[in-house]
């Protein structure tokens, strides 16, 4: 097994991608450690699949150095491919074999190379032991993608790629889904999204993505600091409510107090979300790329 | 690795061609066609060409021209394959582009082997005039064989080629002309002479002139060009096209391959969502 350098999983350092005279990807920079689930976080078209399709060895990339495992992808083989799970968008392939007969033979093309998954207790894993034996055009759009992140870890994987998981997704299905995703345990996992919560709620890490461009990185409390967003701070006075945004919530409440002492009911402070975060970061990168 | 490769893709070609007999669709376009040549030669055995009869000349040349539609069925398969995602599944697992390969070659042949055999059987039994003896078992094996291994690497370079199931209609066009020069319905002798050049370039009137020279008497040479079953000149234009293709075909997949992500697939989708839509 290649020992992996610095304990990186994923070490990406300059990345470019270039399509004739447009620049998708800038010096795109940044790493993961093991076992760590990280987001990668941007609008539409921000250049997210162009990069996980690079880590996973499926484009060739214009320029940059990139370490997956330890190895390039572009030069890797056939024994880095079994060490990295991809889970596909699947579409209608494989429709006439069965649940249970795909994942035993995608898994007995891992043999030699890793411990892969046995069929069966694969099949319970992901709670399709009810329809292990269906033909696979048969299942329902969420059996469908329980299947693709089983197809993703048949091989046990120590990296798992998931380009925009959840798209097209009820809540429901989606919930189902990330909680496929935490029970992974050790694997790294590697997210495209431009969903916010499902960043927020899955990754250890965030990456934001916007115009080719990394704009930052961080776990969600740190993006949360690095833009001070402003809090909003709301109260009853004499009857009447009152509505202030403010970045200095806790020291405007106390001001609020020693003004007017319990005169004040009803106060609520809504700090700053995430969300808001996300938003500023994206206008504020957008307006310098201008 | 590579036997766990060659045994994947070997059951993965197993898998396949089990399922083509287990589902109405596959097994209608199993006994359809061989069913119908079957009519075919029985409407045809009592015309006859030069004192033979029509029925005996076009059965094995039926069944060269099945074989040699085994190009056909690979080049439609990797199509299918590679529009639905199944080339990038193969593309995202270890050996997979191998084991896929293996797999098809297996599931191709093994459905073209029982379609032969749903055509042959009855009509040995409704045609009369051909010779079938202990002689005519090994050369058809080896002309079958041969005329396989020719066209499996084609069909996957036609696959390779043309990227949607749209542009593999197209196809059909060529081939059906292919088909219809080539001798398979009419002595090759009857066409003018420079369509004959043309036929003898490709497999299709080989593999007819092979199936022909196992299963007719030796007499029915005399309508063949050159009046002789010519052997070796099959075995010399049948190895030449297999040789070719096996050294263009890994090129070829290997480049269809490199261009497969989620992204060309999810485009390709779209686009076919569109069509239906």
């Amino acid at each position: 097994m290649v020992k992996i350098k610095d304990g990186l999983v994923l070490d990406v350092e300059g990345l470019r991608m270039r399509y004739g005279a447009t620049d998708v990807l800038h010096d795109v920079t940044f790493q993961a450690r093991p076992g760590e689930v990280l987001a990668l976080l941007g609008p539409n078209g921000a250049g997210k699949t162009t990069t996980i399709e690079v880590l996973e060895g499926f484009r060739a990339r214009s320029a940059g150095r990139v370490e997956v495992l330890g190895e390039d992808p572009a030069r890797a083989d056939e024994s880095w491919r079994a060490r990295v799970g991809v889970v596909l968008q699947s579409w209608r392939d494989h429709g006439k074999w069965r649940v249970r007969e795909l994942l035993a033979h995608l898994g007995s093309c891992y043999t030699g190379y890793t411990e892969p998954w046995d069929a069966d207790e694969l099949v319970a894993a992901v709670g399709l032991t009810a329809q292990a034996n269906q033909k696979i055009r048969t299942l329902s759009g969420g059996q469908r993608r329980r299947l693709d992140v089983a197809i993703g870890i048949v091989g046990r994987p120590e990296l798992l790629f998931l380009d925009e998981p959840t798209v097209g997704f009820d809540p429901e299905a989606r919930r189902e889904f990330h909680g496929l995703v935490r029970a992974l345990g050790d694997t790294t996992v590697l997210l495209t999204t431009h969903d916010l919560h499902e960043a927020e709620s899955l990754a250890d890490r965030i990456v934001v993505l916007d115009g080719g461009r990394i704009i930052a990185d961080g776990t969600a409390d740190e993006l949360a600091k690095l833009i001070v967003g402003e809090d909003e701070v709301r109260w009853t006075h004499d009857g009447r409510r009152f509505t202030r945004s403010t970045t200095e919530s806790t020291r405007f409440a106390f001001d609020l107090f020693r003004e007017h002492g319990d005169e004040i009911t009803e106060l609520e402070v809504r700090r700053s979300s995430l969300e808001d975060t996300y938003i500023a970061l994206v206008r504020r990168a957008e307006e310098t790329s201008r | 690795m590579t036997t766990t490769a060659l045994r994947a893709g070997w059951d993965r070609g197993v898998v396949e061609l089990r399922q083509s007999f287990t589902n109405g669709a596959d097994l209608w376009g199993h006994f359809f066609w061989p069913l119908l040549m079957v009519g075919v030669t029985v409407f045809l055995r009592d015309r006859t060409f030069a004192g033979f009869q029509l029925g005996a000349l076009v059965l094995p040349s039926i069944l060269g021209m099945n074989a040699s539609m085994a190009m056909v069925s690979m080049s439609q398969q990797l199509t299918a394959d590679r529009e639905d995602g199944t080339l990038l599944r193969a593309r995202a697992t270890p050996n997979g582009l191998v084991v896929h390969l293996v797999g098809k070659i297996i599931s191709v042949s093994g459905g073209l082997v029982v379609d032969l055999a749903i055509f042959l059987v009855p009509a040995l039994l409704l045609v009369p005039g051909l010779a079938v003896d202990a002689a005519s078992w090994p050369t058809l094996a080896w002309v079958l064989a041969l005329g396989l291994a020719a066209a499996l690497p084609i069909g996957a370079v036609l696959g390779s080629v043309f990227t949607s199931t749209r542009s593999q209609g197209l196809l059909t066009l060529p081939i059906l002309g292919l088909i219809g020069i080539s001798g398979v319905f009419y002595p090759v002798t009857a066409l003018p002479e420079w369509v004959q050049g043309v036929a003898q370039v490709f497999p299709v009137y080989w593999m007819g002139l092979g199936t022909r020279s196992a299963l007719l008497p030796d007499s029915a040479a005399v309508v063949e060009i050159g009046e002789s079953w010519r052997h070796l000149e099959t075995v010399g234009v049948l190895s030449a096209w297999t040789v070719l293709g096996l050294l263009v075909a890994p090129i070829v997949l290997k480049r269809m391959a490199r261009r497969e992500s989620g992204s060309t697939v999810a485009g390709r989708r779209e686009k076919a969502l569109q069509r239906v839509g």
